[in-house]
């Protein structure tokens, strides 16, 4: 389904009828999700109406910089991503396992984990797309033969429930490079609805009968030949203004092949190992699975957290951490990024989404050190 | 038996995701010295017991409640399936609670995981084995796997290096293979004590003592990091090619099947593309720290 041989779109729905979109979403039984203000930031959470979406806010965003910035009080997404979106829905923060116990020479399972959500995710962009993709790999779900061990059933039902309604970013921020992996700006696959933003509403694209059965109950209509060409003028304007650019044909190969670049030293001295950027990836997967018992019983609860390769644990051996510098852990993180997961995987780990570098406290961009690696510089 | 020559990758036993562990229990407990015991343990569950299945290599994940759970090789003959022993010298908290159970105790058992020694490269191969401390433990099943074969290699030598003749592992039958004409076992420790008569210098000081027919040879290494360097570096002195010198490799485990990141050693997942690596897969990272 290429973007670029058809129409941007099938429909388009007036402004209005977004907030009967989320009604008939909610009515379908979805927990929809959505961007919102909170702590001057967008973050996604729960929504019942379009009141709760930003309105008139645009963000500016640069190495360790985020801040919101009034937009066009017309339009509801000229923002782009903040620092969480679909990840911590899909794969928790903190998820139990199951609870068990351990009676009469056996292990019992008393419980399984939470009941798997069905959410709508209404407002994610076409970097989140990408990332959900890239996480599909890790948990198993896309080509189950290439991986090693079966897929993470909790996630892959709740991604099978999840419904997606793209919005096509108009605005890029500054630390955006999704056109640098060809990721974005515009959603081209992964989403059941996506929608560009006008003034007087949104032009629809279909991407699957779900999406489509969602649309027979809005108040639709044939798009305008004005419509598509505002739509279309403003997509192309953001392909244009990219925050942030990354030669990708050879990222890999630059980083393996420099292994020992005293860029790796200099990076080393400013990154704090905070783990911001881990927390705030959409792709980022490690996770630590720990037991907590309980005194007056023995049930025990296995729980699964998300765990960041910036901490000294996490390579912790009997002899010490196996990356016992900030620099060893800075250059796994990257590496595995943007060169070891296409080993692991078959695909990129990084998709231009820009978190890392808005959420890094000083201010880190990938994209400045692979050129740096790449163009031999290191002070 | 040759079926278990074949270099297999069993299905865990484990159950909910693979992440629920299988009860065990202790059924016998040997000390192998002063901080190091040889557990042997039986499934509760006879059908698990009789499913479970491992290849020389491999490991289980071990889990004692209210502790904690560690990766630990299995270090019993695989040809004795019902009886699947560890070795675990006690180094930190999981080790410590472990090392303290007693016969009749209840464990739990997550495995078998990784990739084992390629068994069916030995065939009619010199084999020779270098092992360090408890680096021997996921060795000598592919010591018994060998020697219940005869003939299936041509040769075959275990080159053992502890720091004293304390720390030694299976001592017995390092006695007992000693004895046998179809394996050549050196020994020697980094400082005799009491009456040790034998080598005295590190492992790779015995190759001054045999002679090594480069083309025809298979190398095993296990180890304590430098050990498993030099040992590597030796061989491929005296020009055993490159894929054909084998490490296992520890990291830091967690999950045991690739899910949760944390042995990630460059962009090898040393619980499942390892832990037993051939040479040329990993010498681009090997020798480089903080990886």
């Amino acid at each position: 389904m290429s973007s670029e041989s058809k129409a941007l779109a099938d429909f388009f729905l007036p402004r209005a009828g977004l907030d009967e979109l989320i009604g008939v979403l909610l009515a379908e039984g979805y927990q929809v999700l959505g961007p919102t203000l909170i702590h001057d930031t967008v973050m996604i959470r729960p929504i019942d109406s379009a009141d709760q979406l930003p309105r008139g806010i645009r963000d500016r965003q640069d190495g360790g910089l985020y801040r919101l910035t009034a937009g066009d009080p017309d339009l509801s997404f000229e923002y782009v991503v903040g620092p969480n979106g679909p990840k911590p829905y899909l794969f928790p923060p903190k998820l139990k396992l199951f609870d068990f116990r351990a009676t009469e020479g056996r292990f019992v399972l008393e419980a399984g984990p939470p009941d798997v959500p069905k959410y709508a995710f209404l407002g994610v962009r076409a970097c989140e797309l990408a990332a959900i993709a890239v996480q599909d790999r890790v948990f198993g779900m896309a080509e189950p033969g290439m991986f090693r061990c079966e897929s993470e059933s909790w996630y892959t039902q709740a991604r099978e429930n999840a419904l997606f309604i793209a919005v096509n970013c108009t605005q890029v921020g500054g630390t955006c490079f999704c056109g640098s992996w060809g990721t974005g700006p515009r959603a081209t696959k992964g989403f059941d609805l996506a929608l560009t933003e006008l003034r007087t509403g949104f032009l629809v694209e279909v991407g699957t009968p779900r999406g489509q059965a969602i649309v027979d109950r809005l108040p639709v209509r044939e798009p305008t030949a004005t419509e598509l060409e505002l739509a279309e003028l403003k997509l192309h304007h953001a392909e244009e203004e990219m925050g942030r650019h990354l030669r990708t044909d050879d990222a890999k190969e630059v980083l393996d092949q420099n292994l020992e670049h005293p860029r790796w030293d200099q990076v080393g001295n400013r990154c704090l190992s905070c783990g911001n950027c881990t927390m705030v990836c959409p792709t980022c997967f490690c996770c630590t699975v720990e037991d907590s018992t309980h005194l007056d019983d023995d049930l025990i609860t296995r729980t699964r957290y998300w765990e960041s390769c910036y901490t000294h644990q996490f390579s912790y051996v009997t002899t010490g951490p196996e990356r016992n510098t900030i620099r060893g852990r800075y250059r796994h993180w990257l590496r595995h990024k943007v060169s070891t997961w296409w080993d692991q995987f078959g695909t990129s780990g990084c998709v231009g989404c820009g978190r890392c570098i808005t959420w890094c406290p000083v201010g880190i961009d990938l994209t400045e050190e692979i050129a740096a690696i790449r163009d031999g510089g290191g002070e | 038996m040759t079926h278990t020559l074949k270099t297999p990758r069993p299905e865990p036993v484990c159950g909910m995701d693979t992440w629920m562990p299988t009860a065990a229990s202790i059924v016998g407990v040997r000390d192998e010295n002063f901080n190091t015991r040889t557990f042997t343990t039986q499934f509760v569950d006879e059908e698990i017991g009789r499913r479970y299945q491992f290849a020389p290599g491999q490991f289980n994940m071990l889990y004692l409640p209210g502790v904690g759970e560690a990766a630990f090789s299995v270090s019993s003959d695989v040809s004795k399936p019902g009886r699947i022993e560890h070795t675990i010298r006690r180094v930190g908290s999981v080790t410590r609670a472990l090392w303290r159970l007693r016969e009749g105790a209840m464990i739990g058992l997550r495995g078998p995981f990784g990739r084992a020694w390629p068994m069916e490269e030995m065939r009619g191969r010199h084999v020779v084995i270098v092992a360090g401390g408890i680096g021997i433990a996921p060795l000598r099943p592919v010591i018994y796997a060998l020697l219940n074969q005869p003939g299936y290699c041509k040769r075959l030598m275990l080159l053992y290096g502890c720091r004293t003749p304390e720390d030694r592992v299976y001592a017995d039958e390092l006695e007992a293979w000693d004895n046998r004409h179809d394996i050549e076992v050196l020994v020697t420790v980094d400082n005799a004590t009491g009456d040790w008569a034998g080598p005295v210098g590190v492992v790779t000081d015995l190759l001054k003592r045999v002679k090594v027919a480069a083309q025809e040879t298979i190398v095993l290494v296990c180890g304590p990091k430098l050990l498993n360097r030099a040992a590597a570096w030796n061989f491929l002195q005296l020009h055993v090619p490159p894929d054909r010198v084998f490490l296992n490799l520890e990291r830091n485990m967690n999950c045991g099947f690739a899910r949760c990141g944390h042995c990630q050693f460059g962009g090898k997942f040393v619980c499942s593309d390892g832990p037993v690596f051939r040479f040329s897969e990993i010498e681009h990272i090997f020798t480089k720290e903080d990886m």
